[in-house]
């Protein structure tokens, strides 16, 4: 038998896996952008989204993945936190510069001490590129279940063009076999090339980006490629999905890529959180998902593509069992989470969010 | 001192030219004046570009972009004089030939300023301004056309919807000009709605931040016939200087570099202002577009928008102005706008300007300007043949 290409390139396991549970967290905080642009902007000029999630002085990286953690391991039932043999989290603010957030993530959901940690780095596609390990640890027999999360609590300069949209949330996967999944892996796909969009150099507090670079050479090729290497690998199109999510740094480039791509408004709605919530970095096509997950049928099919700056996409194609119909039940959905709202005003969000600093 | 002739153009369209770096670009509308001219060598080489050590780290890039052309061994410098280093690049390359110092020599300017991040672009440009009384103020380049604009304003009672019409001309003139970055036109509705930059700046008073390049070949006058079908003749390059900073002028709504510059080229071609057939100004700003048609003799002071009001400055008006999108639709790549114009007044008297074809166009004027006016670069061009 000879490979072809896309035998090559599609990413998957000889063993079926899937996604045995999920969970979404976004923290309870708003941040108006007309807030932003009231401080900013002489409140003129439109502004990318409605508003953001902001998190609340208790809360990091580490609080924030252990409650969708813990979602997602109710939403799976009766898994054994000790067949959790890696527990991956992947964001641009992790807590500690060394120090793994993954750990403490792991002893509070009882993983430790048999089990993997660690923490992924490749800007908003860290929790992806996990997700994609997590489906060759399990599917080469080495795991069970492999937990995955993609999580962040995005920083902005204040007064850049991202504090509008810099939000914070993201989403839990427990990856097990496909017999206990409640969505099945088709297959994944990669595309990656050094495209210095946006970075943040060590010792630095906030990011920086190359302005309309972040676009056409950055989300938008990366984003296509993906999605249309996934697709011309399982031979689907865009009519074959009940739902696509992609990465969602503001409202317009989902859109685009999607109308780009040949989706319609109606297959990417559900999915785009980002007017609601900000763009969450790690955990923004993640949480899309969850929302899609909340309200998908037995049988549909999602498309996930993230975006990650420096950059990379990481696309999967999934489909919907039965299981998901009981066990969404069981915990938060991700519109709970957008609804628990209390909206803060800039000096508010300049407290919780230390940009005071000595 | 010899007549001197454009004997090829050439220029790449005006855009975000990421994938290629400084050289790369260059070297494409370099030897497309070169094929159009029909020449293989060159006695010198002169590279107009202002930003290059700032935003690319990069300088000498004379002997740089002679040897990736494979010119290795030539004459070869870069000329810098800000936002006119393209005009003063060909200016030298006009001495040089016109001196009887060399017979062919290549001018091409090119600016590569997307690479950088915004602010370090609009620092950079800074530069052209007064380092010491202006920029160290922390006055951008944007915020000095935008105090000479509101002062045009107050003084001669104009509004700023008033100069609509230069925006509403330079892009629909791009819209016809495949080099043009802008392809699009706008309304003079858009213009009232567009994104306030600087007040009373608008995003459509502004020309962008972009890369590019453009290239020209020159040669003695006396031979072009025999290296080109088409020849065009400097009748004039003139250069005016004034003082950098605008507070230290005689009168900031009066450009004095560019009456200098442009009386300097009416005198030396023998021909005034109703001569010209087309003007390819330097629409950094549209308050630019204004002062350049008064220093120019085209209308008194505080009169130049009101040819634009009028409708004078469109391809059939009396004063046609950016016919192929000028430096707000075509682009500003900054060392690179000087032989963009040049090249597209030659491509007019050529007759090869195709939907924006001035009629009867024999004799066209460029102008460049540098900073906000200190030094101005002049050329009249002329058609050698019917």
């Amino acid at each position: 038998m000879t490979l072809s290409v896309s035998d090559v390139e599609l990413l998957k396991p000889d063993r079926e896996v899937g996604i045995i549970g999920y969970g979404a967290y976004v923290p309870r905080y708003r941040l108006p952008a007309s807030e932003v642009a009231r401080v900013w902007a002489g409140g003129q000029g439109g502004t990318p989204i409605t508003e953001k999630s902001v998190p609340g002085l208790d809360e990091d990286v580490v609080t924030m993945s252990i409650e969708a953690a813990r979602n997602g391991l109710v939403r799976a039932g009766d898994v054994d936190p000790a067949l959790i043999r890696a527990v991956w989290v992947g964001s641009e603010s992790h807590p500690y510069a060394v120090k793994p957030t993954s750990t403490i993530v792991a002893e509070a959901i009882g993983a430790t001490p048999h089990t993997q940690a660690g923490d992924w780095e490749f800007a908003c596609k860290a929790g992806t590129e996990a997700l994609q390990a997590a489906i060759g640890f399990v599917g080469s027999g080495m795991a069970r279940y492999a937990l995955v999360i993609g999580m962040d609590t995005a920083q902005a300069r204040p007064g850049d063009a991202l504090e509008y949209t810099a939000g914070a949330g993201g989403a839990a996967y427990l990856v097990g076999p496909a017999a206990e999944a409640l969505a099945v892996l088709e297959g994944s796909f990669s595309y990656v090339t050094d495209t210095p969009d946006f970075w943040r150099r060590a010792y630095q507090h906030y990011p920086s980006h190359g302005g309309r670079f972040t676009g056409r050479p950055a989300y938008f090729k990366h984003v296509v490629a993906a999605a249309q290497g996934l697709m011309e690998a399982l031979v689907t199109e865009p009519a074959d999905y009940a739902y696509a999510v992609f990465h969602q740094p503001n409202v317009k480039f989902p859109q685009t890529v999607a109308k780009r791509l040949g989706f319609t408004p109606a297959q990417i709605e559900d999915g785009l959180l980002v007017n609601e919530i900000g763009n969450t970095y790690a955990g923004s096509s993640l949480i899309g998902l969850t929302a899609v997950l909340d309200v998908a049928a037995p049988g549909d099919r999602v498309l996930l593509v993230s975006y990650g700056s420096g950059a990379g996409s990481d696309s999967f194609s999934l489909r919907v069992t039965e299981a998901i119909l009981e066990r969404r039940q069981r915990a938060p959905a991700t519109r709970d989470y957008i609804l628990r709202r209390v909206e803060i005003d800039y000096a508010t969000y300049v407290r919780f969010t230390r940009a005071l600093r000595e | 001192m010899r007549d001197v002739a454009i004997i090829g153009v050439g220029q790449t369209k005006v855009g975000e030219h990421w994938d290629i770096s400084l050289r790369h670009l260059a070297l494409g509308p370099l030897q497309a004046a070169m094929a159009d001219a029909g020449v293989a060598r060159a006695d010198a080489l002169y590279v107009g570009n202002m930003l290059s050590g700032e935003l690319a780290g990069q300088e000498h890039l004379g002997a740089l972009v002679a040897d990736f052309a494979g010119l290795r061994g030539v004459e070869a410098f870069k000329i810098e004089a800000a936002c006119c280093s393209g005009a003063a690049a060909l200016r030298m390359g006009y001495v040089a030939v016109a001196g009887g110092l060399a017979d062919i020599v290549i001018v091409v300017g090119v600016e590569k300023m997307t690479d950088a991040l915004g602010p370090d672009a609009t620092t950079a440009l800074a530069m052209a301004a007064d380092g010491d009384y202006e920029a160290a103020q922390g006055i951008s380049f944007v915020a000095i056309n935008a105090l000479l604009m509101r002062r045009y304003m107050h003084e001669y009672g104009y509004s700023h919807q008033d100069f609509a019409p230069f925006a509403v001309n330079a892009h629909r003139n791009a819209t016809n000009n495949p080099h043009a970055m802008f392809r699009f036109p706008v309304t003079a509705e858009r213009f009232a709605r567009a994104r306030m930059i600087c007040a009373p700046i608008n995003l459509l008073d502004s020309s962008p931040i972009c890369d590019g390049a453009a290239a020209v070949v020159l040669a003695p006058a006396d031979a072009a016939h025999a290296l080109s079908a088409a020849p065009i003749r400097i009748a004039a390059s003139a250069v005016g200087t004034d003082a950098l900073a605008v507070h230290d002028r005689r009168d900031p709504l009066v450009l004095d570099g560019a009456i200098l510059s442009t009386r300097r080229a009416y005198e030396q071609a023998g021909v005034g202002p109703e001569d010209i057939d087309l003007f390819e100004l330097h629409d950094a700003f549209s308050i630019m577009a204004s002062l350049s048609l008064e220093a120019a003799g085209f209308a008194d002071k505080g009169q130049g928008l009101r040819l634009a009001l009028e409708g004078e400055i469109g391809i059939e008006g009396h004063v046609p102005v950016t016919t192929m999108g000028g430096l707000k639709a075509r682009g500003h790549p900054v060392g690179a706008t000087g032989v963009y114009q040049v090249v597209e007044v030659v491509q007019q008297l050529r007759g090869l300007a195709g939907a924006n074809q001035v009629p009867n166009a024999r004799t066209g004027m460029a102008q460049n300007i540098g900073g906000s006016g200190a030094t101005v670069v002049t050329h009249i061009l002329e058609r050698m043949v019917d």
